[in-house]
């Protein structure tokens, strides 16, 4: 415990900077977040639209026996991991990250793979000596497709090509800004696509759709996309997750900052009272040696 | 005269709606002109340019890797990117062509071949939207 007033000043002047970083930080993260809060909803309507046509796609040409749709005994798995690259966001990195790691616990490290979004989980892995295969750093706040494309086509060409069975994805899901929920979702086989598209009431007209070239040409041209699509929207999801998080971490490490000024602040008063009260003492004891 | 609603929507955002006299596209199989009313259809999209007549005037979109869906209450064209010539950054486009033909002229694997090939026709398909008038 200092007791040097000066000491304490300076401290205090320390914890005040620190508070200051944490409350910019905390803005910028909650300016950030109503704008990837906007963007998953604006993605939105291509995934619905997407799967909506898929459905009706499926469904009418009973061509559910899809590669892309159909499970296959499982020799290897993929796993597509969403993370940050900056941390500073309370748990946001590590529990995603503890999610992957409980999952391949005790697997065989050719049974499975990683592919990373983000520098935290490609950093974790690559150091620990995880199968890691694919990893996309360096991506700006607000992703574009583009950006995710080449890694989220590589992903579906290797189901494709059967090199994977099965492909899941783990991303933080936005619930609120003060809480995200690492999930872990199935990928690949698209099993129950269509499942959310509500079947047309029997008896009513439902319009016979022509398909140019082919059906199974245009369900070979979607399904693909609506996979990457999925890794899309997962990964804009993340996005908000991860302000959120910085927002809620950031929030509290200001609360702190100000608590820690408190308790300083008290300290330094008794501190110069206690000096005061000692100078009164010794003014006091000089007179009196004085009579 | 009876109108088409449309709707563009790519995966970043929605990037057009609106009901239109006539829309033409470039669909896997060739050309299609939609007016309302027409037979439902689902077709691949080319790269390619996007045509919509409204009241005599003309919109045009550059889209990528889509595909359109024609229902009796409208048309949704989903692609990749969509773009009208004014959003299009033709300095960025000529580099990608640049970056493909590099590419394509430096016989590397099948699979960057192709891709580069996709690319270029992106960047041309773009290209010669905005430098159009």
């Amino acid at each position: 415990m200092a007791v040097n007033a000066r000491d304490i000043r300076r401290r205090i002047k320390s914890v005040k900077n620190t508070q200051q970083i944490t409350k910019a930080m905390k803005m910028v993260a909650a300016a950030k977040l109503r704008r990837a809060q906007e963007r998953v909803e604006q993605a939105r309507p291509y995934a619905a639209k997407l799967e909506e046509v898929i459905g009706s796609i499926a469904s009418a040409a009973g061509s559910s026996n899809h590669p892309m749709l159909v499970k296959r005994p499982v020799k290897k798995t993929g796993y597509v991991i969403i993370s940050s690259d900056r941390g500073l966001a309370g748990g946001y990195n590590s529990q995603i990250i503890r999610a992957l790691v409980n999952e391949v616990r005790g697997k065989d490290k050719n049974s499975y793979a990683i592919f990373a979004i983000g520098r935290k989980a490609r950093d974790f892995f690559k150091r620990r000596n995880y199968p890691l295969v694919g990893e996309v750093t360096g991506l700006s706040d607000s992703p574009t497709y583009a950006d995710v494309k080449d890694l989220s086509s590589q992903v579906v060409k290797f189901f494709q090509e059967g090199v994977y069975d099965e492909v899941f994805l783990l991303y933080n899901e936005f619930i609120s800004p003060l809480t995200q929920i690492p999930k872990s979702r199935k990928l690949l086989p698209l099993e129950d696509i269509g499942a959310n598209v509500k079947k047309p009431a029997p008896g009513q007209f439902t319009a016979k759709y022509d398909y140019e070239p082919s059906e199974e040409a245009v369900l070979d041209n979607l399904l693909p996309k609506f996979a990457e699509t999925l890794i899309f929207s997962a990964l804009l999801e993340g996005k908000a997750s991860e302000f959120g998080a910085k927002m809620t971490a950031m929030g509290a490490a200001t609360d702190n900052a100000g608590e820690m000024i408190n308790k300083y602040t008290l300290e330094l008063n008794r501190a110069r009272q206690a000096a005061i009260t000692t100078q009164i003492t010794e003014i006091v004891g000089g007179a009196a040696a004085l009579e | 005269m009876r109108k088409m609603p449309i709707e563009i929507v790519t995966p970043e955002r929605k990037v057009y709606e609106n009901a239109v006299d006539l829309i033409v596209a470039r669909g896997a199989d060739g050309d299609l002109g939609i007016m309302a009313g027409h037979v439902p259809v689902v077709t691949t999209l080319k790269v390619s340019h996007l045509r919509l007549k409204n009241d005599g005037q003309e919109i045009t979109f550059a889209v990528s890797g889509g595909f359109l869906e024609v229902k009796p209450e409208g048309v949704s064209v989903l692609a990749e990117a969509a773009e009208m010539p004014e959003e299009i950054d033709v300095a960025r486009a000529n580099r990608a062509k640049e970056r493909a033909e590099k590419r394509l002229s430096s016989k590397g694997e099948s699979l960057d071949e192709r891709r580069a090939e996709l690319a270029l026709q992106r960047a041309v398909n773009r290209i010669s939207l905005a430098t159009r008038r």
